[in-house]
């Protein structure tokens, strides 16, 4: 059995801590978090023992790995540390705040040969990896435009009383939503280099902003146009789209489904024109059902990855690291233009 | 339980194969009364039981109902609690504390009310069953036979094995509504070893069961095989796998799991309504 802690029990926390739990190989044996209202219930009702400081429960318990689900202010010195005790480490998007802090870690992850893996869940959701695999095959051709959205219904008056509302923990549009469309676009496309016309826009919060506008661009001439709202009530929750424009045709993914648009008569069963491959195709059973099967299937990646003992994982820190770079151009660019 | 569940996910934008489809139903019933002419519908062509979460527009529908007696007298409401995006926003926006105490009606007056005093002794259970009755206030005075703890929930806790809180959940719907205690699922399987091994003895489980095995997290073996063996009541949803399954077929394969005791659909027109009901009960009647 491997055993888990998990640090950090807000919303997230809490959801991985029943996935995780759920799990055939995992035995959750502590939890820490600075809520005693929380703690006191997973004390009175669970089975984990509850901690308030994580490093006396990394320091007193017999882990094998941590999930990690903090204000991302605090990842970089809870994920170092419990690195530094030799522990495999999945840690909540975004990665850090600090790209000095994301340097460190990745060169702490490979010295002590730990798996490292970042929640950017959309990676296991299955139309978006169908139109990762469609891509990589290049079956709209080389793909030269891409746009990227996401929006929801988080932020919708001034009044925020988290450490999402507060810049310096890591709260805003950019590192919450935003983070998820970019991640995507390394994944699905390829990783941008630069950035441009870009804008961070608050709508109803005071403290930080509720939309991202920006031009991603990347290797060979192939631009972007990223676009992230999370004040927009017209949705029910989030919803993201990314949509690749190829010079044989275009894709256009979104959670449910994949829809692929082709000039020419393509190959296996994909037809010219219209093609709609759907979730109840696309997506795999997992193990355990919790908001969407994206979520258990990165945990059960991780677990598998530590049985395995093989630290070449995907959504790395390094890859995670590489988001958080294009959210610290954005910052810039959108700096300079004011 | 009737045979025929008439579900609310048409009404409230929630479509699982398309958010296309999502937005035009959310766009199609964009009011109360778009919703109450489908309920209208569904009553006049002989369904009675709606199973509805605790959205706020339903309280709306529920006020109307109230209100006609004579009109929508054998109306059952099965209410399926909590709607959970209402408590996943308050949750970002006010932190897990914040949520509950916006929630438990009373607590902001401090330690005067049992809001208050459950908060300051941290008791959970107490806390549990004041947000049950303020997600059930909507529904005072209309018949409510079997309330449903929402898969969100059910799942949550069946994944931290909160054996207390379920206890607790059942017996305070028995006790207070003197109404049956439901569940909904995505892990039927595992669900019904954990409430058997709370005591929850013949547990209505509304779970997805399709043919093809959708969001039937165990596999489809073990779905069949529970069903066919095993002591609860189940209830399907999620029959046509949002629409992969041609209609004849999906209800086929239900009405061949004998001791699936109702199925729930939703619909939004008067046809598809029909079609839907008339093709259920004659596969039904087939195998009795």
């Amino acid at each position: 059995m491997i055993k888990a802690g998990l640090i950090g029990l807000g919303k997230m926390g809490l959801s991985h801590y029943s996935i995780i739990n759920a799990h055939p190989d995992v035995t959750v044996s502590a939890v820490c978090d600075t809520s005693g209202f929380v703690l006191s219930a997973i004390e009175q009702y669970a089975g984990a023992r509850p901690y308030k400081d994580y490093k006396s429960m990394i320091e007193r318990e017999d882990l094998d790995c941590v999930v990690v689900s903090t204000p991302t202010s605090t990842h970089a010195e809870i994920v170092q540390f419990a690195m530094e005790q030799g522990l495999h480490v999945f840690v909540e998007k975004p990665f850090c705040l600090d790209l000095e802090d994301g340097r460190r870690l990745i060169e702490c992850a490979r010295n002590n040969n730990r798996v490292n893996q970042v929640g950017y869940h959309f990676r296991f959701v299955g139309a978006f990896a169908k139109m990762q695999e469609l891509l990589a095959e290049e079956i709209i051709g080389p793909v030269y435009h891409f746009t990227a959205e996401a929006y929801g219904p988080v932020v919708l008056r001034p009044k925020g009383m988290t450490w999402r509302a507060q810049k310096a923990e890591g709260g805003g549009c950019l590192h919450d939503y935003a983070s998820h469309a970019v991640n995507l676009i390394q994944y699905l496309i390829g990783r941008p280099v630069r950035v441009g016309g870009s804008v961070l826009k608050s709508i109803y919060s005071k403290t930080v902003e509720d939309a991202v506008y920006a031009t991603l661009f990347l290797k060979n001439e192939v631009t972007g146009q990223l676009s992230v709202n999370w004040s927009d009530e017209a949705y029910r929750k989030m919803s993201t789209q990314v949509t690749a424009y190829g010079t044989r045709g275009k894709i256009i993914s979104d959670r449910q489904e994949c829809k692929i648009y082709l000039r020419e008569e393509g190959r296996g069963s994909l037809q010219k024109g219209w093609n709609i491959l759907y979730t109840t195709e696309l997506t795999r059973p997992v193990y355990f059902y919790l908001r969407g099967e994206e979520y258990s299937a990165q945990i059960d990646y991780f677990v598998q990855k530590i049985k395995s003992g093989d630290i070449q994982n995907i959504n790395s820190f390094e890859e995670a690291f590489q988001t958080d770079q294009v959210l610290e151009w954005i910052i810039q660019d959108a700096e300079q233009r004011r | 339980m009737d045979r025929i569940l008439f579900g609310d996910n048409q009404f409230f934008g929630i479509n699982h194969m398309s958010e296309e489809k999502a937005r035009n139903q959310a766009m199609k019933f964009r009011d109360v009364a778009s919703i109450l002419r489908v309920l209208d519908t569904a009553y006049d062509l002989g369904i009675r039981t709606f199973m509805c979460t605790t959205h706020d527009r339903i309280a709306d529908v529920c006020e109307y109902m109230r209100a006609r007696p004579d009109r929508y007298g054998e109306f059952k409401f099965y209410p399926g609690m909590p709607y959970a995006h209402k408590y996943a926003n308050a949750v970002t926006e006010l932190g897990i504390l914040g949520a509950v105490k916006k929630y438990i009606p009373g607590s902001f007056l401090g330690t005067l009310f049992t809001g208050g005093k459950a908060l300051a002794t941290k008791d959970f259970i107490a806390m549990m069953k004041l947000m049950v009755d303020a997600e059930m206030k909507m529904f005072e005075g209309l018949n409510t036979e079997v309330i449903f703890l929402q898969n969100v929930v059910t799942d949550l806790l069946l994944g931290l094995e909160l054996k207390d809180v379920f206890k607790s959940y059942a017996d305070h719907i028995r006790n207070r509504y003197r109404a049956e205690p439901a569940f909904f699922t995505m892990n039927l399987p595992r669900l019904l070893d954990l409430l058997e091994e709370c005591g929850i003895e013949n547990p209505i489980i509304c779970s997805s069961v399709n043919k093809i095995g959708f969001r039937m997290c165990g596999g489809i073996e073990l779905y069949e095989k529970t069903i066919r063996e095993r002591k609860f009541r189940p209830v399907a949803m999620s029959i046509f796998a949002s629409g992969a399954i041609a209609p004849r077929e999906a209800v086929e394969y239900i009405c061949n799991q004998e001791k699936i005791e109702s199925i729930v659909f939703g619909a939004s027109s008067k046809s598809h309504i029909q079609e839907t009901k008339e093709l259920i009960e004659s596969m039904s009647s087939r195998n009795p």
